[in-house]
């Protein structure tokens, strides 16, 4: 267990920090997802089985779609166009450096509270019945906030709606650069 | 494995995402860097629930709501980029400044 602890933490910073080492965005976004593999692994390790699985799933699509936009939007597309993707990059280091020993010393030095029950025996039945009683508001807080996302990114990220199609009554013919009525 | 060596990862992953998403100019790596702080706060919301409150499902729904927070910043976050880059073809950070004064 402490080998594998071990292993997969080093190996999550590992990843994580070569996410912003390498040159080629496509090769950081996988970089990213194994990083999110390994902390999936170390949730396993933590009994939690069901989110552990959710967030190595989650991530793997997640990645997968993700390197899409990394190739859309490259700045240095197979090496064509040589160039720094960094700005600001001294004082973020030393930004950043603070906050880790900030967090590390408040990590170690506070006396954390300890459980004197143990786990129960289905952690996942734990999370089910926990979002489906008291946690019910949680639940239907997100599912909301998810819909609105959904119709939010797709309004966004449309090319031509409908008020380009037809016109701001939406009664005109639909003015398409194709006909057919697919857009 | 103790309480302490997570939350020491949750800190390093935490500071690693900050360097990226303060340093990288094009916003798609700026995402991936807010990406890798929540991966850290993830890891950190699993072991507080492991050491110190397991008995109760309030740490399980705090990850839960985490990893939602982390799917909506990606579609919005993706969504906003394809939408500035659509009107006004910038990619990088520098590039947004229309509302700097």
């Amino acid at each position: 267990m402490t080998v594998l602890f071990w292993v997969l933490s080093l190996a999550a910073v590992g990843f994580g920090f070569a996410v912003f080492r390498v040159d080629s965005m496509a090769r950081a976004t996988f970089a990213l997802a194994l990083s999110f593999i390994c902390v999936g692994a170390l949730m396993l390790l933590l009994d939690l089985d069901y989110l552990g699985l959710i967030v190595v799933l989650m991530m793997t699509m997640e990645m997968a779609i993700m390197a899409v936009f990394m190739i859309m939007f490259m700045m240095n597309p197979g090496g064509l166009m040589p160039m720094s993707m960094f700005h600001n990059k001294r004082a973020s280091m030393g930004l950043a450096v603070g906050t880790f020993l900030v967090l590390g010393t408040g990590a170690i030095l506070v006396p954390w509270p300890t459980r004197d029950t143990a786990p129960p025996p289905d952690v996942t039945a734990q999370l089910g019945l926990g979002l489906m009683e008291d946690k019910m508001l949680v639940m239907m807080t997100v599912s909301a906030v998810m819909f609105a996302t959904l119709v939010t990114v797709t309004v966004m990220a449309a090319a031509r709606t409908r008020y380009d199609r037809l016109g701001d009554d939406l009664r005109g013919p639909a003015s398409d650069p194709v006909p057919g009525g697919v857009g | 494995m103790s309480l302490q060596l997570f939350l020491l990862l949750a800190s390093a992953l935490f500071s690693i995402g900050l360097y990226g998403a303060l340093t990288q100019q094009s916003v798609v790596m700026l995402m991936m860097g807010l990406e890798l702080m929540l991966n850290g706060v993830i890891i950190a919301a699993s072991a507080f629930w492991f050491y110190t409150s397991a008995q109760a499902p309030d740490g399980q729904v705090l990850v839960l709501v985490v990893i939602a927070a982390m799917t909506i910043e990606m579609a919005v976050g993706f969504a906003v980029q394809t939408l500035i880059y659509r009107s006004q073809q910038v990619d990088m950070t520098d590039m947004a400044s229309e509302l700097s004064g």
